[in-house]
């Protein structure tokens, strides 16, 4: 039997292995898929924790529930890729062997790469909310704020779900005025980029909503460190930010596996070709999901648009026929505004979000680029799409790649 | 989109002044890019535009931390003496290369 190998058993691992288990002849595939942990967390509903509004049960379910029948499952963590000898070592010393190699490890938070932030306060006055035990722990500590200065912060790019922390924002604004303590608390987003908004056209339809939302923005702090004793924030150019009550976005890498197997870049995400989602090192390893170090969202909506490009080189390889298809990138994220309300944005390698209507021409029922009530119910809808058709890897109808037909350009 | 004299060459700029085509650049034009946000430039700048130029080439996303990183210069603290307040937002304009942006 010939061998498929998938490292990973998170958003885009599960769901490639639903597709494959679909598409392959099983008489003559072994699939296998290998993760260290058993629970697979819904990570977009992290961002509801704090806010009361998810608790732990709604974003958790077993990782078995969502494996085919007949597969190989693994529990164990993985150490390293032999991409020579077309092998992975397992941790105890066990080996896998595979004829293609499938990486969707992910990305991980790594609060302890930022000076200070895992000292005498963490988990006290800062937390971090792209992890469930952070989460948790921040909805206890937001539950008893009763006001000062709230700041989110961003210590590094490129992170997971680029829109997650402004979404944050929005919804504490939304939380702190529910609780009538609005007045009381300074909201303040930190990033070492140029704004909250980087594209030309996001910018001009969506930073007002920061203005109107009362929320302050700093930009270009680039984090040296985490002052616990006067609980600042110390920019690398020696600017301060007080907090409070301080929520980041810990620095995001590849997990270590990709470096000990000599694959990734020095953020340890695995060098991939942007189009084929082949490693750029061995011709029968692709890369799906955060792992990949595309330049273009960490989302799961990207992992499943590039689902299907992955899906039909793969069969190419293994037929040894050229790889034809192309990823280009398509992306399209949900923003949370608070109040009811959202936004939505739809783009690839080249087209930045534009305005329009999404998925239906004129019609939508989506409204790209605008806060609208039906976005935000794009948005809870988003929770049942994922487990009932996202990571099963069934067909959802929008297609791999993007479209511009619904689309504005507009002068920025 | 914009064109702008710069060292005596018309130059594709965007609204903020970020060159749309990097073959377009010369170290003249770099020099003047930099006197506009106030950066003389000396020949460690160069080394740095030079690495962002290459790594710009090659289609690696650009961070701080790289290029803090990277050994051209001692570390993060070095870029920031270099180009004061935003390092890698001026370094990219003076580079002529796209200014670092995230999805949105
Ligand atoms: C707060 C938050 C909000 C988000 N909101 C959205 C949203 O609205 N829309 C959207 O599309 N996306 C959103 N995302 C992003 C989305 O959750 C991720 O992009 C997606 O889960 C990535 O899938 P993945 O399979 O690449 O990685 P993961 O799902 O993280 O899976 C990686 C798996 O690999 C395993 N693994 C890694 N290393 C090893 C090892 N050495 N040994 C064994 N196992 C290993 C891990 O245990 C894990 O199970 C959000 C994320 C966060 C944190």
């Amino acid at each position: 039997m010939k061998k498929l190998l998938i490292l990973g058993a998170g958003t885009a691992g599960t769901m490639m292995l639903n597709k494959l288990h679909k598409e392959l002849d099983l008489d003559e595939w072994q699939l296998t898929i290998v993760d260290q942990y058993r629970t697979h967390y819904y990570q977009p509903g992290f961002l509801f924790i704090p806010f009361g509004i998810y608790k732990k049960q709604d974003v958790i379910k077993p990782k078995y529930d969502f494996f085919p029948s007949g597969v190989n499952v693994i529990f164990n963590e993985i150490d390293k890729v032999v991409g020579e000898e077309n092998k992975v070592l397992l941790k105890g010393g066990q080996v896998l062997q595979y004829d293609f190699l499938i990486i969707a490890t992910g990305t991980q938070t790594r609060p302890d790469e930022t000076p200070g932030l895992t000292d005498q306060l963490w988990r006290k006055d800062i937390f971090d909310f792209y992890t469930v035990e952070g989460a948790l722990a921040l909805h206890q500590r937001i539950k008893n704020f009763e006001g000062g200065e709230f700041v989110l912060a961003i210590t590094e790019v490129p992170f997971k779900c680029p829109v997650a922390p402004i979404e944050f924002v929005f919804l504490a604004d939304a939380y702190f005025t529910k609780k009538g303590i609005r007045d009381k608390v300074n909201i303040t987003f930190v990033t070492p980029m140029a704004g909250a908004f980087t594209k030309p056209v996001a910018t001009k339809m969506l930073s007002q909503l920061l203005e109107e939302k009362n929320i302050n923005v700093v930009a270009d702090f680039y984090i040296e460190r985490v002052d616990n004793e006067n609980k600042q924030l110390v920019s690398y150019d020696e600017r301060t930010v007080p907090f409070d009550l301080l929520t980041v976005v810990p620095v995001n890498m590849g997990n270590d596996m990709v470096e000990r197997s000599g694959l990734g870049d020095d953020m340890n995400f695995v060098l991939t070709d942007k189009y084929t989602l082949k490693s750029v090192k061995f011709d029968n390893i692709f890369v799906i999901g955060d792992a990949a170090n595309l330049p273009t969202s960490k989302a799961g909506s990207v992992a499943h648009f590039a689902g299907e490009i992955l899906m039909e080189n793969l069969l190419s390889a293994m037929e040894g026929r050229p790889l034809t298809a192309k990823f280009d990138g398509h992306s399209n994220c949900y923003i949370e505004t608070g109040f009811g309300k959202g936004a939505l944005i739809d783009f690839n390698y080249t087209t930045e979000p534009l305005p329009g209507t999404f998925p239906l021409p004129g019609i939508g029922p989506f409204g790209l680029l605008k806060n609208t009530k039906v976005n935000h119910y794009g948005k809870v809808l988003f929770r049942w799409i994922y487990w009932h058709i996202l990571i099963k890897g069934k067909e959802l109808p929008i297609e791999a790649d993007m479209k511009m037909a619904g689309k504005k350009r507009v002068e920025s | 989109m914009a064109e702008k004299m710069l060292a005596g060459v018309l130059v594709k700029v965007n609204d903020e002044g970020y060159m749309e085509d990097a073959s377009q650049w010369n170290p003249e034009i770099a020099k003047e890019i930099a006197k506009e946000i106030g950066i003389e430039l000396t020949d460690k700048h160069f080394e740095v535009l030079n690495y962002l130029r290459e790594k710009h080439a090659a289609e690696e996303t650009l961070t701080i931390r790289k290029v803090g990183k990277s050994g051209v210069v001692a570390n993060i603290k070095e870029l920031y003496t270099l180009f004061p307040k935003g390092p890698l937002k001026f370094s990219s304009k003076i580079a002529g290369i796209p200014k670092p942006a995230s999805c949105v």
